[in-house]
């Protein structure tokens, strides 16, 4: 009952601020915020719940729902989804009080329905973290969309229609082919069993042929590598963030897009084990082309939150990769890579997002000496972009190296190259913070740009001290998932290659 | 204890960062005191393990175990050795030293307090770089002390020099720490480990391909860090910051990490004649380079800069020599860090005196009116060349001797160098202290407020004997040869032919360089008419063209072009196939009015789908 419980706060939340009279705004921030709060403490009590000497699903709960089809309410977490929902769930409080006038400031009023959706979108946050029956994840990956699609067409900028139409028909066809594999599992676990099921753990014993798992794969694949975007099927992510709210950025990209790398880690590699083997180089390449070609497409970009959007292609290239290489270290640093960047990329978006509103132009060029007129901001921003650039010291680098070094392990090419990547990030990052914060600031700057105020340092703080306090002691957030990942290894079959120690010609 | 060596100073930093302008009034007394308190602390650890037995010197401070992943297993831990003591001195020594010359160089800037808080960041992080006993903690001092190096090189944020050098700085630094993470990760796959014990254990049953490769991805890491060729570029932009910096970070000690990275992990080099050969021809090639840059530089910052990179050079080339060379590299190491660091505060408060100018066509007959400065930066100026008794003779002889003993040519290399590094010495001193006057009329030399000379007077008396000290009372051989080991090479050119020739050397340098430009006037325009040379040492030879032409220019061109075939093709093509089912909705949109509307029917189409698909699986 507790993932149950946990989803319905958020719930019930969004149902209290929508049934507001439409006059009382404030009333309808606050609630929501005590709500994402409330979902807070829940979820961190949750994890804190979690036995961490086992690897398999907790806090697992069953209810039939459509037992004609096998479909049931199978919610259940490992500590990989447990930490992911606990990311989230910090995340959404500090939207909502980074993004609080946001909703006014779009124009075009209906303050209550912003937040409405922000809740509504963090249940089911919750629900596809949790959901263990496929086609209860299905449900919640395609219900995910409509909050989204609202806060993006709804509030945000003046391509906003245009924006959140290409983010609905990407994912779409991406979820499409998602449902076309997930009918096909569906038929062979009827042939196989007698009874369909879509019921995760029931899945993983299947025993398909590699053919059809090579199939059924790909369709899943799709949809994931839309969703977290990997390159070449990236190019809805820049578009919907440069009209989304930061705020709504935030979570599309911090949290939403998490669900593409979740679903390989937590549904592929152990349904279809011998196909994730099967694919696992080409997939490897594919996530090293992704860390360079969003660097270098960050480093051209004219548009702060393009930018930032590029940024995490990059990102989620380091992310697939740890994935498929299939080691611990790869695997446990993709999982913190997950976490980490959705605080990460949050913190930037959320300082770029005040300096666009200050200075009303998402343009780099439109800035320039910000250090001189908010030293604060400044100060922010560039924790937030060393953190992007996984500066030693920050939680972002562990899992980096993390997913390095486990790439090392098995695939010494693809770990050399990506690791040329995080020079690119230091261009990006400090290029960009030298044409927007240092130099002498224009009139304009000079006139638009203000410190950081005390609510925009509430909101954006906490983040910046969770990352730099994972980055001193991660095995907090590492205890919790390195027995999801012994188990994930387990379901594909696969060890770690023990040290070479004296083997001849290795590593050269 | 170990953990308040860097506690101390990181608090300071934390709360001058946090406490804002608050802290103004008195925080760069703070930081002073947190550097101070850690140097005493240092010293009172260096006093017992000399109490202690050879064998009960190392001791080790676990604090918790940081990263558990499968195999890979680091503590957060820290250790104190022989060798690190001295390095514990050094940093929190003339890092106090420096704090307190600031407290006066800085004096008028707004934002002293951030500078203060950036020094005391630094003093943490470049002593967790060398407490730390393992690669991949000691990656967070390294990292951290190239943070603290970024943010004071663009320190004057105003200026796009400045902000366009810090960059620089920590791109090219990241270069370097390609080496640093790909070492770290060919140690944990090989070895299992990346603690500085285990992998000292677990070095000889390495293949002698991997330990090449791991000495080779150190190398390049020293490279990025230490300013040694082909990454050598950054460091003379690193200038435009602040020169209590220069002489701190990019003098004394940051830019020596690469040199302490090579000798701590000598279980490698020990193993591998290839990577040894390797560090050796870089260190040999960057002590030129840096005193051919430093021959033809007019601003005296950027003259000490390119000495820096040679002086480090000898450092590297020693080190590379193996259990012959180790020792001799750190204490060159240490009397570097003395002499340069007192030169540098002499080039600060001569700049101090002159209205910021660092041109030193502009300068000229000092000596008169800085009386303190000249003496201190003359007895640096002794000690850099190497005239007996003063530090850098001893340091300098030894490396040249060892050098010798291995290889004619690297010797040659070493010896030349000597004489280069005497002619631009030379030449900076004559510009700077003799001559005449060619300041215009509106500046009014002065010398600099006693907090400004004091430690340019301990620095300059460190110079004198510390090398002697070291030597002598020290014993820095054999205080060593615990932690790198040590070996007298089996024979070379004897000291008393060595020494002479040396000197001799030298000798002529310098006079070659007075009867430039001592006995001849200095124009006050730098003379355009001249050799092939001479242009390409002002041109800091060639090496910022060089990557410019090789790394900069294709990276522009191919993220260029990559970002129109981004918006164009790629966007284009897919959107292109996205269009066809964007007409399909667009249609329904119209009939039904409305984008959810569309949305809405498509999902039921699939949920009709659904269902009809699982009834004929049923039936």
């Amino acid at each position: 009952m507790l993932l149950t419980t946990l989803m319905l706060i958020p719930l019930i939340g969004s149902i209290a601020v929508f049934l507001l009279p439409s006059a009382k705004d404030l009333l309808a921030k606050q609630i929501a915020l005590g709500f994402a709060l409330a979902t807070l403490v829940g979820s961190v009590l949750m994890v804190l719940g979690l036995d961490n000497s086992v690897g398999g699903l907790q806090h697992s709960e069953s209810y039939n729902w459509i037992p004609a089809f096998g479909i049931s309410w199978t919610l259940g977490v490992n500590g990989i989804s447990a930490s992911l929902i606990v990311m989230a769930a910090i995340l959404v409080p500090v939207v909502i009080v980074a993004g609080w006038w946001d909703a006014e400031n779009s124009g075009r009023g209906n303050v209550k329905g912003f937040f409405a959706l922000i809740l509504v979108l963090e249940v089911f946050v919750i629900g596809v973290f949790s959901a263990n029956d496929l086609f209860l994840f299905y449900i919640f990956f395609e219900a995910m969309l409509f909050p989204i699609y609202f806060l993006i067409g709804k509030f945000g900028g003046p391509q906003r229609a245009y924006a959140a139409m290409k983010f609905l028909l990407y994912s779409l066809v991406g979820g499409l082919f998602m449902l076309a594999s997930l009918i096909g599992l569906y038929v062979v676990s009827a042939r196989e069993l007698g009874q369909g099921t879509f019921d995760f753990e029931t899945l993983t014993t299947l025993n398909m042929d590699p053919a059809t798992q090579k199939m059924l794969f790909l369709g899943f694949f799709f949809a994931f590598a839309v969703k977290a975007p990997m390159v070449p099927f990236h190019t809805w992510l820049p578009d919907a963030t440069a009209e989304a709210t930061p705020g709504t950025s935030t979570l599309l990209v911090g949290v939403l897009d998490k669900v593409g790398t979740f679903g390989m880690l937590h549904f592929l590699l152990p349904i279809f084990p011998e196909a994730s083997k099967f694919y696992a180089p080409a997939i490897i390449v594919l996530a090293v082309v992704s860390i360079f070609y969003g660097a270098l497409l960050a480093i051209g970009q004219s548009d702060v939150m393009r930018l930032v959007a590029f940024t995490s292609i990059s990102h989620f290239g380091f992310i697939v990769l740890g994935i498929f290489v299939m080691t611990s270290q790869g695997l446990t640093g993709s999982s913190f890579y997950m976490v980490n960047h959705g605080f990460s990329t949050g913190a930037l978006f959320l300082v770029m997002g005040y300096l666009v509103s200050r200075r009303g132009s998402k343009r780099i060029a439109d800035f320039g000496g910000v250090q001189k007129v908010a030293p604060i901001l400044t100060g922010v921003f560039l924790i937030s972009g060393l953190s992007g650039l996984a500066l030693p010291g920050m939680s972002s680098f562990i899992s980096e190296f993390l997913v390095l070094a486990g790439t090392y392990a098995v695939n010494p090419t693809a770990a050399i190259i990506a690791t040329f990547g995080i020079v690119l990030a230091a261009v990006y990052i400090l290029w960009l913070y030298q044409r927007m914060m240092t130099g002498v600031p224009s009139k304009e700057v000079e006139e638009t740009v203000s410190e950081i105020s005390q609510r925009e340092l509430i909101a954006i703080a906490p983040i910046l001290a969770i990352i730099i306090a994972l980055g001193f002691v991660p095995q907090v957030a590492l205890n919790v998932i390195n027995p999801a990942v012994e188990q994930v290894q387990t379901y594909v079959g696969v060890t770690d290659p023990e040290a070479v120690v004296g083997i001849e010609g290795s590593g050269s | 204890m170990i953990a308040a060596l860097i506690g101390l100073p990181l608090l300071g930093a934390t709360v001058l960062l946090l406490g804002g302008r608050r802290t103004n009034a008195w925080g760069h007394f703070l930081a002073v005191a947190m550097s101070a308190a850690s140097f005493v602390l240092g010293a009172f650890l260096f006093i017992q393990m000399t109490g202690k037995s050879e064998e009960e010197r190392e001791i080790g401070q676990h604090l918790f175990d940081w990263i558990s992943v499968g195999a890979f297993q680091v503590p957060f831990g820290l250790h104190l050795d022989q060798l690190s003591i001295v390095f514990v001195l050094l940093i929190t020594g003339v890092g106090t030293l420096i704090h307190i010359y600031s407290i006066g160089y800085m004096e008028h800037d707004p934002n002293r307090r951030r500078f203060f808080a950036y020094l005391n960041l630094f003093v943490a992080a470049m002593l967790l770089l060398i407490l730390a006993d393992n690669y991949f903690l000691l990656y967070v001092g390294w990292e951290g002390v190239g943070l603290a190096s970024y943010l004071l090189i663009s320190f004057y944020q105003q200026k796009p020099s400045a902000a366009t050098a810090g960059k620089k700085a920590f791109v090219v630094n990241r270069v370097g720490d390609v080496g640093l993470s790909l070492a770290i990760m060919l140690m944990f796959v090989t070895f299992g480990t990346v603690t500085f014990e285990g992998v000292n254990a677990a070095a000889e049953s390495g293949s002698s391909s991997t330990i090449t490769w791991i000495g080779l991805a150190l190398l390049l890491a020293a490279c990025g860090k230490s300013a040694q060729f082909p990454l050598q570029s950054w460091l003379l932009d690193a200038m435009e910051g602040p020169t209590p910096v220069s002489a701190l970070i990019h003098a004394a000690t940051m830019v020596t990490a690469g040199v302490y990275l090579i000798v701590r992990a000598h279980a490698i080099f020990d193993l591998s004649e290839t990577a040894r050969t390797a560090v050796v021809v870089v260190g040999a090639i960057t002590l030129l380079l840096g005193a051919f840059i430093g021959t033809a530089k007019d601003d005296i910052k950027k003259g000490l800069a390119g000495s820096t990179m040679s002086q480090i050079g000898y450092m590297v080339l020693a080190a590379g020599l193996g259990p012959v060379g180790y020792v001799f590299a750190i204490f060159h190491l240490l009397t570097h860090g003395m002499f340069k660091a007192g030169l540098f505060l002499g080039a600060g408060s001569v700049m101090h005196g002159m209205h910021d100018d660092v041109n030193m066509r502009h300068y000229g007959a000092l000596r008169t009116m800085m009386k303190v400065t000249y003496a201190t930066f003359g007895l640096g100026f002794l000690a850099i060349i190497g005239v007996p008794p003063f530090a850098g003779f001893w340091s300098k002889d030894e490396i040249i001797y060892v050098a010798f003993s291995q290889n004619m040519i690297i010797g040659l290399a070493t010896l030349l160098g000597a004489g280069v590094t005497a002619f631009y010495m030379t030449r900076m001193m004559a510009m700077t202290f003799f001559g005449e006057a060619r300041w215009e009329d509106d500046v009014h030399p002065h010398e600099s407020p006693a907090v400004m000379t004091i430690p340019m007077i301990v620095l300059a008396v460190g110079s004198a004997f510390g090398g002697m000290a070291m030597l002598f009372v020290g014993d820095i051989e054999h205080w060593l040869e615990p932690v790198t080991g040590f070996a007298k090479p089996e024979h070379s050119v004897s000291h008393n032919v060595l020494i002479p020739v040396t000197l001799a050397v030298v000798l002529g340098g310098a006079l070659f360089a007075w009867s430039r430009y001592g006995r001849r006037p200095v124009p006050v325009e730098a003379p355009a008419n001249v050799s092939f040379l001479t242009k390409a040492a002002r041109a800091d030879a060639y090496g910022d063209a060089l990557n410019e032409a090789v790394l900069m220019r294709p990276g522009q061109y191919l993220t260029r072009s990559l970002t129109w075939f981004d918006s164009k093709a790629i966007d284009g093509l897919v959107s292109g196939s996205a269009a066809a089912i964007g007409g399909l909705s667009a249609r329904a949109r119209r009939l039904q009015n409305g984008y959810v509307r569309s949305y809405a029917l498509t999902m039921l189409g699939g949920a009709v789908l659904i269902a009809l698909v699982l009834l004929l699986v049923r039936l």
